[in-house]
């Protein structure tokens, strides 16, 4: 049963302080899927998106309760080492963060830091997760210039390529797009199609078509609750709160 | 009263803090072209190389050149991983608590203390208390705690320049934070530690004070043997033939804060250059 759910989420609490940021959220995503996040600013997704890998762990007065379980280890447990926990859910930003390298160094970074691969395998891994992050094609010629120097749209491909470098399961994506034009978007959303073969992903999107055109289950925030879960078609046809309808159709938010 | 238009007033600001800067910028022409136009001729390689000699009143200052090589040296040695060290704990892992306002504080008003407070320090503790004698490593120590304020401000103001969505990316995808630091963070802000390390050697290199009861002797007639003898150094050795020695020729004067004041140039320089390195090099 446990290897069909990626994540298991249940009851989780998030609180910034005193500020609660989530609450009481319950939440199966299973492999293989998208499953998008939606809601107004300040609503929790992404908070919620981060709890997923243990990143909100590096802010300071932060609580947590409730349990996460991934492939039916409870992610939040003692005994986890939360490094390789974030080699396994990886994460790709808002705005597109290569470091100031060349591309292949960028994509060589994780794979160098965990000693993933050396030498010939290293080349190899590179080039394989520029393949899978669609981006071989418009770089090959030139491994060695700049990660600056290429569109906005090509950083964040760059981005994913980097992340898809250390072998995660799952990729979690906040609001990978906000940043970029319709067209560079539109190789994104491609991409996040390609990619759902091989990995399980969660995307924070405030675009309503986007959430629509890409994802399989749809989860709508409001105020820090996760109001309405369901497969994507219907959030978007017969959500079954209004105030969801609402949202989805564009009248508030 | 006179209106002047606010084109008038524009013209008399800018002429005024034009001057302003012209003014700040004439007197260290005159020092530094004066010097160098007096001393340039007494500066030869037997100037350089030889050992003072006739009461200091002929021959070179090799000695003096050496030993204030061998206190940058030690000093280095001692304030670099110090200074480096405290930077990365002050601005990557110290959480923002009474503490670490306190050292930070105490670090700003360490780089106010005028020095020759760090030179009677360095006496009492160094050279008295753990009784190292007036020796160059208690000059190289007392000169450390003068210059590990300086270095560890610069080093942890470069990095915290480093964009903290490097960080972010690289904890994202699973690397510790010694790694992101080593990997990431100090790679970048490497100019800017550099930067900082040669100006808080350059101001050990040329302060009297410190080692004045500390390391520094009016005369040796050799090269130090070991880290626990004295050394004659530059600035110590101007202050030396230009008040104490009488009728001192006045070209060795010129010729020795010629080569004091190539010595504190040269490594202004350097620190000017890996500053425009480090900005072409930026990019975020």
């Amino acid at each position: 049963m446990s290897d069909e759910i990626t994540f298991q989420i249940e009851q989780l609490n998030f609180y910034y302080g005193n500020t609660q940021a989530l609450c009481d959220v319950n939440m199966t995503v299973l492999p293989r899927e998208i499953t998008a996040l939606i809601g107004p600013s300040g609503c929790g997704k992404s908070t919620f998106l981060r709890c997923l890998n243990r990143m909100n762990d590096t802010i300071t007065d932060t609580r947590i309760s409730g349990s996460i379980v991934l492939n039916g280890q409870n992610i939040y447990a003692p005994n986890i080492d939360e490094t390789e926990l974030r080699r396994q859910v990886g994460l790709v930003f808002q705005r597109p963060n290569p470091f100031p390298q060349s591309i292949f160094d960028n994509v060589a970074f994780g794979p160098r830091v965990l000693g993933i691969a050396t030498g010939n395998d290293l080349h190899e891994l590179v080039v394989q997760s520029l393949r899978a992050a669609a981006l071989w094609d418009e770089i090959k010629e030139d491994l060695k210039q700049p990660a600056l120097s290429l569109s906005l749209g090509q950083q964040q491909r760059l981005c994913i390529a980097r992340v898809l470098a250390v072998t995660p399961d799952v990729i979690l994506m906040d609001e990978p797009c906000s940043a970029l034009d319709p067209i560079a978007t539109n190789q994104i959303e491609e991409l996040i199609q390609e990619l759902k073969e091989h990995y399980t992903i969660v995307i924070v999107t405030h675009n309503m078509q986007q959430a629509a055109r890409v994802s399989d289950k749809t989860g709508f925030f409001w105020l820090g609750e996760l109001i309405e879960f369901d497969e994507t078609t219907t959030i978007f046809t017969r959500p079954s709160l209004q105030r969801t309808e609402d949202y989805v159709t564009g009248r508030f938010g | 009263m006179i209106r002047l238009s606010r084109h008038h007033t524009e013209r008399i600001v800018f002429a005024v803090i034009g001057l302003a800067s012209v003014a700040t910028a004439v007197p260290i022409i005159i020092i530094v072209s004066s010097i160098f136009f007096s001393g340039a001729e007494a500066v030869s390689w037997q100037f350089l190389l030889e050992m003072p000699r006739d009461g200091m009143r002929s021959g070179g200052i090799w000695p003096a050149i050496i030993g204030t090589i061998y206190l940058v040296v030690g000093t280095g040695l001692i304030s670099i991983p110090l200074g480096v060290a405290s930077a990365i704990y002050l601005s990557e892992y110290a959480a923002d608590s009474y503490w670490t306002r306190m050292i930070r504080l105490a670090i700003v008003n360490l780089a106010g203390i005028p020095s020759v407070v760090y030179g009677l320090f360095g006496l009492g503790l160094f050279v008295l208390f753990l009784d190292l004698g007036s020796s160059i490593v208690a000059a190289c120590l007392t000169l450390s705690i003068m210059t590990i304020p300086v270095i560890i401000s610069t080093a942890e103001e470069a990095l915290r320049a480093v964009p903290q969505s490097f960080r972010v990316v690289s904890v994202g995808m699973g690397a510790t934070r010694w790694q992101t630091i080593r990997r990431v963070v100090l790679p970048q802000a490497l100019p800017g530690i550099l930067t900082g390390v040669i100006l808080g050697l350059n101001r050990a290199a040329g302060e009297t004070a410190p080692i004045l009861f500390t390391g520094a002797a009016f005369f040796l007639p050799k090269l130090p043997n070991s880290i626990f003898d004295q050394t004659m150094a530059l600035p110590y050795h101007l202050f030396v033939i230009s008040t104490q020695v009488p009728e001192m020729p006045i070209t060795i004067q010129y010729g020795t804060a010629t080569v004091l004041l190539a010595f504190v140039l040269i490594m202004n320089i350097l620190a000017a250059s890996v500053r425009s390195w480090q900005r072409r090099k930026r990019e975020w």
